[in-house]
């Protein structure tokens, strides 16, 4: 009976250690947690020089775009432990900030020599204050991006397609500047035949469950001059949320959907509008910048057949807000080398080794370099892109917030329930509840 | 000794090793105890695992709490979570896309599941492996099933737009089943009935299969057609077997989700989005638990209401 009972203490105590270590982390150990898409991997080439330099191990979560906001929210409100590093979409931000889910880094760029000023301004602001334009910084800029256009420069260079569209039109074929040429053009190429196959207009993104709509519904608005408030800061959304340069967007953009999609195009974002591009089913494309270093890579589609645009205006110049800053998990076992590792990554050298990888830095060191340009053919793009980004509320509230958009967009664009003021102003309805929940009403 | 198993051997050796005192305390206990003693760990796990939790939903249900806010105050709002969602119109759309789903895909199920069995049920030569082939859809994952409708419900290259436009000189990109309004509810109810109506059909099989042989031979005898017998003998005997599959089935399509999530995602606009989904909406992405708790209880005593007239009915069926 004494052994079993010594068999069984040493039983347990054997499976209390195996759990105790499945759990923690070799000291030498780092987690970073990003969504998986082609940046990520240009992320694990460039943390070798990281592993070598200080002899950490990394190691990496990455989580698909449909399901990365769940999984990782999830993670931080269980107070999991997976991740040390985190480089997390923008919108998180007031939420992990208020919530303690974030380290606040000021104390530690202030002791490390690290400056805000070093990154562009609009990085700064988007991806690592917070509240919104105070100096309180929870990351540092990642990865900038935005949303942006490829279209099929090679189908575009065709005299017959350009013959035929100037008789169409009247005018030359170009990449569209605003988003009512955008329309001229998609409609131009829908259900054309080129090279024997039967082409569409565009592809844009409509997808319902995550955030696609309204990531490209906005690009639309943004343009045509929404604005979320009147006053910033006042949650005075009447007028500006639904005012008539809205409602003309947000039309724009369902005419766009309904004339120029590819068939069955109703829920699709970033890896739908990729696949049909690259089989050469679409014209254009709208998507983020953070691909286009694949895309122009790309033996099918790529090269000289491929071409970039900046999301086009038509009242003000303005994209949709990609990217992501990287924070330090608050939870993390590994605090230091999660630092330090943020440290590494500020350096200027770092960051233009991490431009020539392909992601996107933020660093003035990098794009302020003459050359930069001239570095990629979507270089300049991008920088004029980043002069005038907007985001998506980032308050704490941002999932019901963005929820919300997500339901009434779809509804009138895709469904095609009510008009476009309807949805709008459902959409006032939605947010003032929300808001007022929020006790910020 | 030598004639015994393993088993009883290791029996007999732990019988042996039992100290006394134990072996006199086990003799005093009575046979209720000892039943009490097998069943109390079951019950602990099932209080754990569904009555706490259970009680701690009504209790989140009255609150403001949200997971994603953990140092949030959280404050009793009495019954406003429930008032919100009793008036909430986007909510009782989803009761009404949850209707219309549950409905149709019973209606067909039952239909189509009885025929088969009926069918099933002559023994015609080689209907063993009909019965199995028929089977087939109700062994897959739900996971599987949603992902590859979705192939065969896309327009350009999708296996079903093709076969539409065989029969109905249609171009197969000139629809959209999970796309258009008008016909994605109806491509959910497709593949649930094409995965669930094997199912469906295997409890009428056991049913029909159930009524004596003797009873017809009566009624040949007292020259009863078949469309008589089958209305006086066949649908009374197997209407329990028939009302069981309709609960089973009600209570798993009023809670579906894997399949709906995967075909459209509540899509297009909220044209499918059926309460699990709302619920998880609420639940998980919008984080209001304690709103979510609340429409949790409704949904449960919905059903469970709804279960318990239906079985009374079905027991009044059985006693007839």
């Amino acid at each position: 009976m004494r052994t079993l009972g010594v068999a069984a203490v040493a039983v347990l105590a054997g499976l209390a250690t195996f759990a105790h270590s499945s759990e923690a982390k070799a000291a030498g150990e780092l987690t970073l947690c990003w969504a998986a898409w082609d940046p990520a991997n240009a992320l694990v080439e460039l943390s070798k020089d990281f592993e070598k330099q200080t002899g950490t191990t990394m190691k990496f979560e990455f989580t698909p775009w449909p399901n990365f906001t769940d999984r990782i929210l999830n993670e931080l409100n269980s107070g999991g432990k997976l991740c040390d590093l985190l480089i997390g979409d923008s919108q998180w931000l007031g939420g992990s900030a208020e919530n303690g889910y974030y380290v606040k880094l000021n104390d530690f760029f202030a002791k490390e020599g690290i400056s805000m000023d070093d990154f562009a301004p609009a990085t700064v602001y988007a991806y690592s204050t917070w509240p919104k334009g105070t100096p309180n910084y929870w990351a540092l800029p990642a990865m900038g991006d935005a949303n942006a256009w490829v279209y099929r420069k090679d189908w575009f260079a065709k005299p017959e397609i350009q013959a035929a569209f100037k008789e169409k039109t009247g005018r030359d074929l170009a990449p569209p500047k605003t988003w009512d040429e955008l329309k001229e053009v998609a409609e131009f190429f829908q259900g054309r035949e080129i090279d024997g196959n039967t082409v569409y207009g565009a592809a844009i993104f409509t997808e319902r469950a995550s955030e696609g709509i309204t990531m490209g519904a906005t690009s639309a608005l943004y343009s045509y001059g929404f604005k979320y408030e009147n006053t910033p800061g006042k949650y005075d959304m009447e007028g500006a949320v639904n005012s008539p340069d809205a409602i003309a967007g947000l039309e724009k953009y369902k005419e766009i959907y309904k004339c120029c999609t590819p068939p069955g195009y109703t829920d699709s974002y970033m890896g739908e509008g990729l696949d049909a591009f690259k089989s050469g089913q679409v014209a254009m494309m709208m998507n983020w910048f953070a691909f286009w270093p694949g895309l122009y890579k790309d033996e099918n589609v790529g090269g000289d057949k491929i071409g970039f645009f900046v999301n086009p205006g038509q009242k003000v110049n303005a994209s949709t807000l990609g990217g992501q800053g990287i924070s330090v998990v608050a939870n993390t076992d590994n605090m230091e080398g999660a630092l330090a590792y943020i440290k590494w990554f500020a350096q200027a050298d770092v960051q233009k080794k991490w431009w020539s990888l392909g992601g996107y830095a933020c660093h003035n060191a990098v794009l302020n370099d003459p050359a930069f340009k001239d570095s990629q053919p979507f270089a300049a793009d991008f920088l004029t892109a980043m002069g005038g980004v907007q985001d998506f509320w980032q308050e704490p509230a941002y999932a019901s917030l963005l929820q919300a958009m997500q339901k009434r967009l779809h509804d009138y664009v895709v469904a095609d329930q009510g008009t476009a003021k309807e949805a709008l102003d459902k959409l006032i309805e939605d947010w003032t509840e929300v808001f007022e929940d929020e006790g910020k009403l | 000794m030598s004639d015994s198993t393993p088993i009883q051997r290791l029996a007999d050796q732990a019988a042996a090793k039992t100290p006394p005192r134990v072996v006199k305390r086990i003799r005093g206990l009575s046979d209720r105890a000892i039943a009490w003693a097998f069943i109390t760990p079951t019950i602990l796990l099932l209080l754990a695992i569904n009555i706490f939790p259970l009680i701690w939903t009504i209790q989140l249900s009255f609150t403001n709490y949200r997971a994603n806010r953990p140092n949030a105050e959280v404050e009793n709002v009495g019954i406003q979570n429930y008032e919100r969602i009793l008036t909430d119109s986007d909510i009782w759309f989803a009761m009404q896309a949850t209707a219309h789903f549950v409905f149709w895909t019973i209606a067909l199920q039952t239909l189509i599941g009885f025929s088969l069995a009926y069918l099933i049920d002559r023994k015609f030569r080689g209907h063993a492996f009909w019965t199995t082939i028929i089977l087939i859809p109700m062994m897959l994952s739900p996971a599987v099933v949603g992902n590859f409708w979705r192939f065969l419900y896309q327009p350009q290259i999708g296996l079903f737009n093709y076969i539409v436009s065989f029969f109905t000189g249609l171009p197969p990109s000139s629809f959209e089943m999970l796309g258009t309004v008008n016909l994605a509810p109806w491509s959910i109810i497709i593949v649930d009935t094409w995965m669930w109506t094997p199912y469906v059909m295997l409890i009428c099989l056991a049913g029909l299969r159930s009524i004596p042989d003797y009873i017809y031979e009566a009624a040949e005898v007292d020259r009863a057609s078949k469309w008589r017998q089958f209305w006086t003998i066949t649908i009374p005997m197997a209407a329990p077997f028939i009302m069981l599959a309709v609960l089973f089935r009600g209570i798993e399509n009023f809670k579906m989700f894997d399949m709906v999530n995967l075909l459209t995602g509540g899509g297009p606009g909220s044209t499918t989005e059926v309460a699990s989904i709302t619920l998880k909406r609420e639940a998980f992405e919008k984080w209001r638990t304690g709103y979510s708790s609340a429409f949790a209880i409704i949904l449960f005593v919905a059903v469970f209401g709804l279960a318990n007239i239906y079985v009374k009915a079905l027991n009044k069926v059985k006693n007839r």
